[in-house]
């Protein structure tokens, strides 16, 4: 299947009527030669950046099509050209990721970050999980013995996926259909709430982890602000808990030593002596003092203590 | 060996260099170049309107040739000026 995207202007003194009349011609036409339109859109009047036919402004509309042979746009292209209020058009053959990027711009994913829009996927399944759960309520009504418990098992019920829910409905039908039917506006204003935090909560915690596993990572990554410290002995500092500045500088010069020698024979050579007090300097924040100190350092080594 | 203070430079050896230039379509993953956008294709064109090369913009050439089209679509559809002056 072929995909084009045709985009044409019109002359800006049309009214509306005309503009719908001329835009339903071109897609019957192309409806009519058994191509299937998938969308329309109007970009409505724009300002041109030069002047066509002596005119400066003009109406922009879209049309995307789908078709299996071609044959369709030497005629429609026909069209444009003896139509005497089409001023201009370009027709494009559209690939995969230009289908794709359309149907993104249409559901307004195009200019968020991708977290954004993952956020969203996620509050639009749980509008679904709860909406769901009144669907069942046309099943007899049958009052269970202890009212309180449906309550807590409908939490219980919610809280895992969508999968799970249908097996527990089905077990207990009658229990989890009374409190939707019965004491449908009190129970589920407040079962909504809890069914929202349930949910809400496994989303607080993996974003807690999430910013947990990003804090490792950032003062790992700011050890090599040590001067001695290159990217492999961040890592096998790293490997072995000292993740930032507040662990290194407690650590004594030979530990250190220790540390790398058993990491890698290459890291043995290193002379961690300076770094421990680098460390310090980095964990109070004294980034000035610090940059001073280690232009005076040469390589983490302190030329002034040695010979 | 002198020491780092000894050795003085007439200009800083930092200089130039100080940001990498990339390919925002190669490291952001954009697959597709919209010709009907044409405040994100400014950015790649200077006062004049004229295509800003390769060597300014960072573009890989596979995406430099797709926003060459681009343009060039825009331009043909009246959503860019093919010659002017003052449009950013």
């Amino acid at each position: 299947m072929l995909n084009y995207e045709v985009t044409f202007i019109a002359d800006p003194v049309l009214s509306g009527d005309e503009i719908k009349k001329t835009v339903q011609s071109y897609s019957e036409l192309i409806a009519g030669e058994g191509c299937k339109i998938t969308h329309s859109d109007a970009l409505g009047l724009k300002q041109l950046a030069y002047p066509i036919n002596k005119k400066n402004s003009g109406i922009y509309h879209t049309l995307q099509f789908e078709t299996e042979t071609g044959k369709i746009v030497p005629l429609m292209e026909l069209a444009f050209r003896r139509d005497e209020r089409i001023m201009r058009f370009l027709t494009v053959k559209l690939d995969k990721h230009g289908v794709k990027y359309n149907d993104d711009k249409r559901s307004g994913k195009i200019g968020k970050s991708k977290k954004t829009v993952e956020r969203e996927a996620e509050k639009k399944k749980e509008q679904m999980k709860e909406t769901q759960v009144p669907k069942n309520a046309d099943k007899p009504i049958k009052l269970p013995p202890n009212m309180a418990k449906p309550a807590a098992k409908k939490a219980e019920v919610e809280a895992p996926a969508v999968v799970a829910e249908t097996p527990a409905a089905v077990e207990a039908p009658a229990v989890v259909e009374a409190p939707a039917v019965v004491e449908t506006p009190a129970p589920a204003v407040a079962e909504t709430p809890a069914a929202v935090e349930t949910a809400a909560a496994p989303e607080a915690t993996t974003t807690t982890t999430e910013t947990v596993t990003i804090k490792a990572t950032g003062d790992a990554v700011d050890l090599t602000k040590i001067e001695g410290i290159g990217p492999k002995a961040a890592e096998a500092l790293v490997a072995a808990g000292v993740v930032s500045y507040t662990h290194l500088k407690l650590k004594s010069a030979d530990d250190v030593k220790a540390i790398l020698t058993a990491a890698s024979s290459s890291l043995s050579h290193l002379d961690p002596s300076t770094w421990a007090k680098q460390a310090e300097y980095a964990a109070n924040g004294e980034w000035d003092a610090l940059k001073k100190w280690q232009d005076e350092l040469d390589g983490g080594k302190d030329s002034s203590t040695e010979g | 060996m002198a020491n780092r203070e000894d050795i003085k430079f007439l200009s800083n050896p930092n200089i130039g260099g100080a940001d990498k230039k990339y390919c925002r379509f190669r490291k952001f993953g954009i697959k597709h170049i919209d010709y009907k956008d044409p405040d994100f294709l400014l950015q790649f064109v200077n006062e004049q309107g004229k295509i800003l090369p390769r060597r300014i913009t960072g573009n890989s050439l596979k995406y430099q040739k797709k926003v060459a089209v681009a343009i060039k679509r825009a331009r043909h559809l009246a959503m860019l000026p093919y010659v002017t002056d003052l449009l950013k």
